[in-house]
C-alpha cells in the first residue's frame, strides 16, 4: 500500500523535515562506519580460527573476533532502524559491496604473520577503547548504551594485544624484526583513525559522535607506553593512507567480502 | 533487584500478579547452557518481567555482545514459558545499564567455586587498564596462581593455573 506524503504545512515545517532527514542519513552513515570497522576486523580475526600459532591464541583470537562481530550486530541493527527502510543486520553485512563499506583501511589489512595481527590489533583496540569510553556520554541514548557494552570488551582487547606486542618486540631477534616491520607497514593507516567526514563532524558538534582529535593524546600515551616496553621505535610522522570511509579501499577488502558474503548471496533468505 | 513490573490491563488483579510472579520464577530458574550450575538469576542477567497487551515480556541483558549463549538462553526462556502455558511470552534484550560480573549473586559465586571455576574479582569498574589480578584457586584455595591465557573455553572465562596444587582451572573473568 502506498500513501502519498502529506503536503508540508509550511515552508518551515518542510525545512525541519529536510534537516531531520539529513540528520538521519548522517547518523546512518556514521553508525554503519563503526559497524563496518568492527565486522571487518572481526572477520579478519576469525581467519585465524584453527591456524593460530598455539591453542590458547586460537581461542583468544576467535573470542576477540566474536566480541567485534557482536558489537557490529548491535550497530547494524540500530543503523537499520535509523534508516527505516526495513534493512536488518544481515542485509547491511552481506548485501553491500566494497564501495558501500566505510571501514578504516587499517582493519581490512591482511593478517600477515602473528606479529602483524597483534600490532594491527593494538593500534585499533587502543583507539576504540578510548573512543567507546568517550561515546558512553553520547547524546544518542542507543549509541551510549552500545558504547557501555563495547568499552568493557575493548579493555581486554588492548591488554591482550599490548602483552603480545611487548612479548614479541622484547623477544627474540626474529620476533622483534617482525613486530618492527609490521609497525612500519601499518603505521601509515593510523592517520585515518583521527579523520572525520563532514557528516560525522556535524554529529560530533551536537554531541552524538566524538571528536576524534580529542582521543589523540591518550592514544599516543597508550601506544608510546607499550612500544617503549616492547623496545620498538615509534615510526616517524609521515604521509598517511586514507579513503576507507568514502569507500575507496585497498585491494584486500573485496577478497574478504567475497569470502564473507558468498554463502548468504548464494542462498538469499536461507534460514536454518 | 526489580522483581515484577506490570503495565498491562491485568495490573492490580491477583491473577495478573500471580502469573507475572510465576513467569519470573520460571525465567529465573533457566540455566546458562555453558555454565549449567548457574541460573539466570545467579548470573544477574534477568532485568525484569512485564506484561504488555496480555503478553509476558522477559527482559534479559547480554553478558558479552558476541556470546553465542545469549541466543540459546533466549530460546530456553521462551521454551520454558511455553511449556508452562505462556506460549506468547517473548524475550527482550536490554543493554543498559551494561552487565558487569559484580551482578553475579553471592549464591552464584558459591556455585561457581563448587563447580571448579574461580569467581570474578569484585569491583569490575575499579580495575585499571594494565593492572594485574589476584585469583584464588577454586580447588585448594591457594592464591599462588598464574594466568595461562586471558581467553578460555567460553567468552567469559580465562585459563589459570594453581602453583600450589598444580591444577589448571577456569577463571570467570571480571567484566
Amino acid at each position: 500500500m502506498s500513501v502519498a506524503p502529506a503536503a508540508p504545512k509550511s515552508r518551515r515545517a518542510s525545512k525541519a523535515q529536510a534537516i531531520a532527514q539529513a540528520d538521519a542519513s548522517a547518523l546512518f552513515a556514521y553508525v554503519v562506519s563503526l559497524a563496518d570497522d568492527a565486522l571487518v576486523l572481526g572477520h579478519r580475526l576469525s581467519e585465524w580460527s584453527g591456524r593460530a600459532p598455539m591453542l590458547e591464541e586460537d581461542i583468544a583470537l576467535s573470542n576477540l573476533g566474536l566480541d567485534l562481530i557482536g558489537q557490529a550486530r548491535l550497530l547494524y541493527a540500530y543503523a537499520g532502524e535509523v534508516e527505516g527502510k526495513g534493512r536488518g543486520e544481515d542485509d547491511l553485512a552481506y548485501l553491500r559491496d566494497e564501495f558501500a563499506y566505510a571501514n578504516l583501511l587499517l582493519v581490512e589489512q591482511p593478517n600477515g604473520d602473528f606479529a602483524a595481527t597483534m600490532v594491527r590489533q593494538l593500534l585499533y583496540a587502543a583507539f576504540m577503547h578510548l573512543y567507546w569510553q568517550a561515546l558512553q556520554t553520547s547524546a544518542d541514548a542507543r549509541l551510549a548504551e552500545i558504547a557501555g557494552k563495547a568499552v568493557k570488551e575493548m579493555a581486554y582487547h588492548v591488554r591482550h594485544a599490548a602483552e603480545w606486542v611487548i612479548r614479541l618486540g622484547d623477544g627474540t631477534d626474529d620476533s622483534h624484526a617482525r613486530a618492527a616491520a609490521a609497525l612500519e607497514e601499518l603505521w601509515t593507516y593510523t592517520g585515518e583513525l583521527f579523520e572525520m567526514e563532514e557528516g560525522e563532524r556535524a554529529l560530533a558538534q551536537t554531541g552524538v559522535a566524538v571528536d576524534r582529535a580529542t582521543i589523540r593524546p591518550a592514544w599516543d600515551a597508550t601506544v608510546d607506553r607499550v612500544l617503549a616496553e616492547a623496545t620498538l621505535q615509534r615510526p616517524a610522522e609521515r604521509w598517511m593512507q586514507s579513503g576507507g570511509r568514502s569507500g575507496r579501499h585497498s585491494e584486500h577488502l573485496g577478497h574478504l567480502l567475497a569470502e564473507m558474503q558468498v554463502l548468504h548471496r548464494a542462498h538469499p533468505g536461507a534460514t536454518w | 533487584m526489580m522483581v515484577v513490573v506490570d503495565k498491562g490491563a491485568a495490573a492490580g488483579t491477583d491473577e495478573g500478579y500471580f502469573q507475572l510472579a510465576r513467569a519470573h520464577r520460571i525465567a529465573a530458574a533457566v540455566v546458562d547452557p555453558e555454565i549449567p550450575v548457574l541460573t539466570l538469576e545467579d548470573l544477574g542477567v534477568l532485568r525484569g518481567v512485564e506484561r504488555r497487551r496480555g503478553r509476558i515480556i522477559v527482559k534479559l541483558t547480554p553478558t558479552y555482545t558476541g556470546c553465542p549463549a545469549t541466543q540459546a538462553i533466549k530460546l530456553a526462556v521462551e521454551a520454558a514459558l511455553t511449556e508452562a502455558g505462556m506460549a506468547k511470552a517473548r524475550v527482550e534484550t536490554v543493554l543498559s545499564p551494561a552487565w558487569t560480573t559484580d551482578q553475579i549473586t553471592e549464591q552464584g559465586r558459591r556455585k561457581l567455586v563448587a563447580f571448579g571455576i574461580a569467581p570474578p574479582a569484585r569491583g569490575a569498574r575499579a580495575r585499571s587498564l594494565f593492572a594485574e589480578e589476584a585469583v584464588t584457586c577454586p580447588k585448594c584455595g591457594s592464591t599462588a596462581t598464574a594466568k595461562i591465557s586471558e581467553f578460555g573455553s567460553t567468552a567469559c572465562k580465562a585459563l589459570w593455573r594453581c602453583e600450589a596444587c598444580a591444577e589448571p582451572f577456569d577463571y570467570f573473568k571480571c567484566l
